[in-house]
C-alpha cells in the first residue's frame, strides 16, 4: 500500500485479506478521518475475503460518521465478484468502473 | 432412520393403501355410507400421490393427480360414480400399483406396456373429467409422445415460496479459526441458486474499537435448490460452533412436512424426533433445542415446550410445529382407542421364534438331565420350567398368527373380474376369515388358492343360463371357508356349480396313460387324478385357467407346506375343495420313536394310536398290512424305508397314523414318546430326500428326522394300489 503525504487518493495493491487486515485498517481509517473527500483506488486488487470485505464497510461507514466522504475507483475483478456476491453494491453506491477485463467478461 | 428405510417404509405403506383402496371400490355397491367410502379412497390416493412426491417420483405423482382429480370431482358430486368407474379406478389402482414396482426396482416390467396402459387409462380419466368441467383438469397429456405434462395448480405459488431462507451470523472468531464467511456463499453457490443475499454488518463497532480480524458478517441469503435442511446445514459444518444459522424451508417443503407429519402414528415419538424425521429440523438443531431447554428450565422444574423453542428460535415454521403436535395428539388418541398394533420386522420375529426353538431344545436337556439324576426337587422344578416353555413358545408362535381374512378378501377382486369376464353371475361368500394361521403359510397359499378359485369361477360354475335350464339360481355362490382341525386349519373352495364327472375324468387319464382301461377305482381314488401332473379336465382351454398346469401344482404346492388337498364334489351339484394345512412351520408336538440307532419324530397331532405288532401275524416278518378292529391298515416299515439293517428278534411296534382321511401304521422298533419338536429345515441336498420332511436336535444333542407323513401315507397307498393292479 502506497501512500503519498496529505494525499487524499490510496491505491490497494495486492491482497485485501485478513493477512493484510489489521495494517490495512490504520491506513484506510487514517485515510477517511484526514481527508473530507478521499479516493481509494481499488484496480491492484488481487483477492479480497471476509475481513478485507469488512474493511471497505468499515471505511464507508466511518466515512460517513465523521461527514466524510470516500469514493471507490477502479474496482478490480475480485472486488466486482466479492460485492456482487454479496449485494452491496448499494453501500459502494460508486459507479463501479469497469475494468478493461471485466468488460470484455461482460 | 437413512432413506432405504424410509423408502421401504412408503412402498409399505402405500402397498396398504392400495389394498384399502380396492376393497373399499369393491365395497361401493353395498355401502351404506358412500360419501365416508369415496373420501377414505380419496384419502389413499391423496397420500400415495404426497409421499411419493416426497421421493420425487414424477411419474406417480403425475398419475395418481389425475386420479385423484376424479375422485376429487366424485367427492364434491360433480361426477356420479358408475360401475365402469370403478372398474376404471381399480385399473388405476393396479396401475400404480405396477408403477411402484417399477420404481421399487422388486420386478422387472415392460416398460412399452406399462405406458400403453397408462396411457389408456389417463385418457380415460380425462373423459370423466373433461365430460365434467374443462377446467378442473390441470394435467395435460401429450398425445405425440406419451408422455404427461404436469402443472401443478399453485405452480406461480411454488415459484415465489421455493427459496429456503439461511441466515447466518458468523462469530468473531471466524477469521482466526482460519474460516472465510464468503467462501460459504460461494459453496452454496454450487448447490443451488442464491436468489438473493442481505450482507449485515450491524454488530460493526466504531472503527476505533473494531478488530480488523474479528468477523463481524451476517447474511440473510434466499437460496433456490433441491437439496435437503441437512445438507444446508452441513455447508457450516465448520464454523458450526461459532456461528448462529437459521435455516428456514421454503413454503412448499412445509407442505411435505406437513404430508409426512400426518403419516406418522408411533405415539411414543417426541416432538423433536418427529421434526428431525419429517426434515423440517435437523440433528444438531435438535441438540441444540434440547440445551436451551435444558438451560433455561426453571427451578421448580417446568420446562419450555420443544415447540415453542423451535419457534423462538425459528428453527421450524409454526405450521410444522402445529401440525406436528396436532399429529402426536391423534396418534396417542388413536392408540388408547384400537390399543393399537406394533409393526415388528419379519426378521426379529423369526430371531425370537430361533431362539425360543433353542431354549425348548435346552428345556428339554434339562429335563433329561433331571430324570438321569433322579432328585425329586430337581424334576419338579424342570416340569415346572417346561411347562412354562410351552407357554412361551405357544405365545411366541401366536405372535406369527395373522388372520386370513385379507387372503380371502383378496378374491373379491378376482370372482368380481373373472364373472364379468366370463359373463357369469356369481356371488363370494366368504366366512371364517377370523381364522389365524401362520404368516408364512398365508403368504405361500395365496397363489394355490387363486388358481382354485379361478378354476372354480372357470370351470365349475356355468353361465346363468345353462343354471337356470337346470333349475338352479341364476346367480352362482363361491364360498371360501376357513377353520381349525386338530392341529390343523382347513381351507375350503366350494362352488354350486356343476361339478365333476367322474367318467370324463377317468376316460381323460385313461387317454393321457395316467390310468390303464380296466383299472377299477373308487369315486375319490378318479378325483385324485385331477391333481396329477399334466392333467386339465377343461374341454375348452381359457386364458382364466385351463392350460393345463395347475391343480398338480396346487397340490405340490401345498405338499410343500406340509399339508394335503382333497377334493369331493357332486354332480349337478358343485365341487368343494379342502386344503388341510399346519398351524405353524416352526414348532410341533412331536412323538418319537426309535428303529435301530436312530430316532425318528411324527406330529402328534396324527398319531392316532399304537399297538404291538404281533410276530405271529407277520408270515415272513414283512408283512405290508394288518387288521385292525376289522380294518385294512396297511403297513410301512421305517426299518426298510430308510435302510436299517435287519434286526433279530426285537419286539415292533405300530403307530396308526391318520392323514385327513387316511391311514396307515408305521412299523417302528421303539415308543419313545411325547417329544417338544423344533424343525429344523434341511440342507438344500436333502430336498429329493422324500418321506423327510425335517430335522430336530434333542436334548442329548443328537439329530432326530421328522417323518414326512402324509408322503409316506400316500406312499404307502400307491404301492398298494400298484400291487392290486398287478393282481
Amino acid at each position: 500500500m502506497k501512500k503519498a503525504k496529505k494525499d487524499s487518493k490510496l491505491n490497494v495493491v495486492g491482497e485485501l485479506t485478513i493477512y493484510t487486515a489489521a495494517d490495512q485498517k490504520e491506513k484506510l481509517v487514517a485515510l477517511v478521518t484526514n481527508h473530507p473527500l478521499s479516493t481509494l483506488d481499488l484496480s491492484g486488487v488481487t483477492e479480497v475475503d471476509g475481513a478485507g470485505l469488512q474493511l471497505l464497510i468499515l471505511s464507508k461507514l466511518e466515512a460517513g460518521r465523521v461527514g466524510h466522504q470516500i469514493e471507490f475507483i477502479n474496482h478490480s475483478d475480485a472486488v466486482i465478484e466479492t460485492i456482487e456476491l454479496c449485494n452491496l453494491s448499494g453501500l459502494f453506491d460508486d459507479p463501479v468502473i469497469l475494468s478493461e477485463s471485466a468488460k470484455a467478461r461482460a | 432412520m437413512n432413506t432405504s428405510n424410509i423408502s421401504e417404509i412408503f412402498f409399505t405403506e402405500c402397498d396398504e393403501l392400495l389394498q384399502d383402496m380396492e376393497s373399499k371400490l369393491l365395497g361401493w355397491e353395498n355401502a351404506d355410507d358412500k360419501e365416508e367410502l369415496i373420501d377414505a379412497v380419496f384419502r389413499s390416493v391423496h397420500t400415495i400421490k404426497g409421499s411419493a412426491g416426497i421421493f420425487a417420483y414424477e411419474r406417480i405423482v403425475a398419475f395418481t393427480h389425475v386420479a385423484e382429480s376424479v375422485l376429487d370431482d366424485v367427492r364434491e358430486k360433480k361426477l356420479q360414480m358408475t360401475d365402469s368407474m370403478i372398474d376404471l379406478l381399480l385399473k388405476s389402482k393396479d396401475h400404480i400399483a405396477s408403477l411402484l414396482l417399477l420404481v421399487s426396482g422388486a420386478e422387472e416390467l415392460d416398460e412399452h406396456t406399462l405406458a400403453l396402459a397408462e396411457e389408456n387409462l389417463l385418457e380415460a380419466l380425462h373423459e370423466l373429467l373433461g365430460s365434467e368441467s374443462q377446467q378442473s383438469s390441470s394435467a395435460v397429456v401429450e398425445a405425440d409422445t406419451g408422455s404427461v405434462v404436469f402443472e401443478l395448480q399453485d405452480e406461480h405459488d411454488r415459484v415465489e415460496s421455493n427459496n429456503w431462507h439461511i441466515s447466518v451470523k458468523f462469530g468473531h472468531d471466524t477469521f482466526r479459526n482460519g474460516m472465510d464467511p464468503l467462501s460459504f456463499l460461494r459453496y452454496l453457490k454450487t448447490m443451488g441458486d442464491i436468489v438473493h443475499v442481505v450482507t449485515w454488518y450491524e454488530d460493526m463497532p466504531d472503527a476505533a474499537e473494531m478488530d480488523a480480524e474479528s468477523c463481524y458478517l451476517s447474511f440473510a441469503i434466499s437460496y433456490c435448490t433441491d437439496v435437503n435442511k441437512q445438507q444446508i446445514e452441513d455447508v457450516f459444518l465448520f464454523v458450526a460452533d461459532d456461528c448462529e444459522l437459521h435455516i428456514i424451508p421454503p413454503r412448499e417443503r412445509i407442505a411435505v412436512f406437513l404430508d409426512f407429519i400426518e403419516k406418522v402414528t408411533d405415539d411414543s415419538k417426541k416432538l423433536g424426533e418427529i421434526l428431525v424425521e419429517c426434515g423440517t429440523l435437523t440433528r444438531a438443531e435438535l441438540h441444540k433445542v434440547l440445551s436451551i431447554q435444558l438451560r433455561e428450565s426453571g427451578e421448580d422444574g417446568s420446562q419450555r415446550k420443544i415447540g415453542e423453542i423451535v419457534v423462538d428460535h425459528s428453527m421450524v415454521s409454526p405450521e410444522v410445529v402445529q401440525a406436528a403436535i396436532a399429529q402426536q395428539i391423534k396418534t396417542k388418541a388413536e392408540k388408547s382407542v384400537q390399543r393399537g398394533s406394533v409393526r415388528v420386522d419379519a426378521e426379529k420375529l423369526d430371531h425370537l421364534i430361533n431362539l425360543v426353538g433353542e431354549l425348548v431344545i435346552a428345556g428339554s436337556t434339562v429335563q433329561t438331565e433331571a430324570r438321569l439324576f433322579g432328585v425329586e426337587k430337581l424334576i419338579e422344578t424342570s416340569e415346572t420350567l417346561s411347562r412354562l416353555i410351552e407357554d412361551v413358545r405357544d405365545s411366541t408362535l401366536i405372535l406369527r398368527m395373522v388372520q386370513i381374512g385379507d387372503s380371502f378378501n383378496r378374491m373379491t377382486r378376482v370372482v368380481r373380474d373373472v364373472s364379468a369376464e366370463l359373463g357369469k353371475n356369481i356371488e363370494l361368500k366368504i366366512s371364517g376369515a377370523d381364522t389365524e394361521l401362520d404368516k408364512t403359510i398365508v403368504e405361500k397359499i395365496s397363489d394355490p388358492l387363486l388358481h382354485l378359485v379361478r378354476n372354480a369361477l372357470d370351470h365349475g360354475i356355468e353361465k346363468p343360463d345353462i343354471r337356470v335350464a337346470s333349475g338352479k339360481d341364476a346367480k352362482g355362490t363361491l364360498s371360501l371357508n376357513a377353520y381349525h382341525d386338530s392341529g390343523s386349519i382347513v381351507i375350503e373352495v366350494a362352488d354350486d356349480g356343476a361339478g365333476l364327472r367322474p367318467e370324463l375324468i377317468r376316460q381323460k387319464a385313461i387317454s393321457k396313460g395316467l390310468i390303464s382301461a380296466d383299472q377299477e377305482l373308487s369315486r375319490s381314488e378318479i378325483y385324485k387324478l385331477i391333481f396329477e401332473p399334466g392333467f386339465s379336465t377343461a374341454e375348452k382351454v381359457s386364458n382364466i385357467s385351463g392350460r393345463g398346469v395347475g391343480m398338480d401344482v396346487v397340490r405340490s404346492n401345498i405338499e410343500a407346506l406340509r399339508g394335503s388337498i382333497e377334493l369331493d364334489s357332486e354332480e349337478g351339484e358343485g365341487t368343494r375343495i379342502s386344503i388341510r394345512l399346519p398351524l405353524t412351520l416352526a414348532i410341533i408336538d412331536g412323538f418319537m420313536t426309535g428303529v435301530g440307532d436312530a430316532c425318528y419324530v411324527l406330529p402328534l397331532n396324527m398319531v392316532e394310536e399304537c399297538i404291538e405288532l404281533k410276530t405271529a401275524e407277520g408270515e415272513d416278518g414283512k408283512k405290508s398290512y394288518i387288521s385292525l378292529r376289522g380294518e385294512i391298515l396297511p403297513l410301512i416299515s421305517l426299518r426298510e424305508q430308510f435302510g436299517h439293517a435287519d434286526a433279530e428278534n426285537l419286539r415292533e411296534n405300530v403307530i396308526v397314523v391318520r392323514h385327513g382321511s387316511q391311514r396307515a401304521g408305521f412299523v417302528v422298533d421303539r415308543l419313545i414318546g411325547e417329544f417338544q419338536t423344533v424343525i429344523k429345515p434341511l440342507g438344500a441336498i436333502f430336498t429329493r430326500l422324500s418321506g423327510i420332511s425335517g430335522s430336530t436336535i434333542l436334548g442329548s444333542g443328537e439329530v432326530a428326522l421328522i417323518l414326512d407323513a402324509p408322503a409316506l401315507i400316500q406312499q404307502v397307498i400307491n404301492r398298494d394300489a400298484a400291487v392290486s393292479r398287478r393282481h
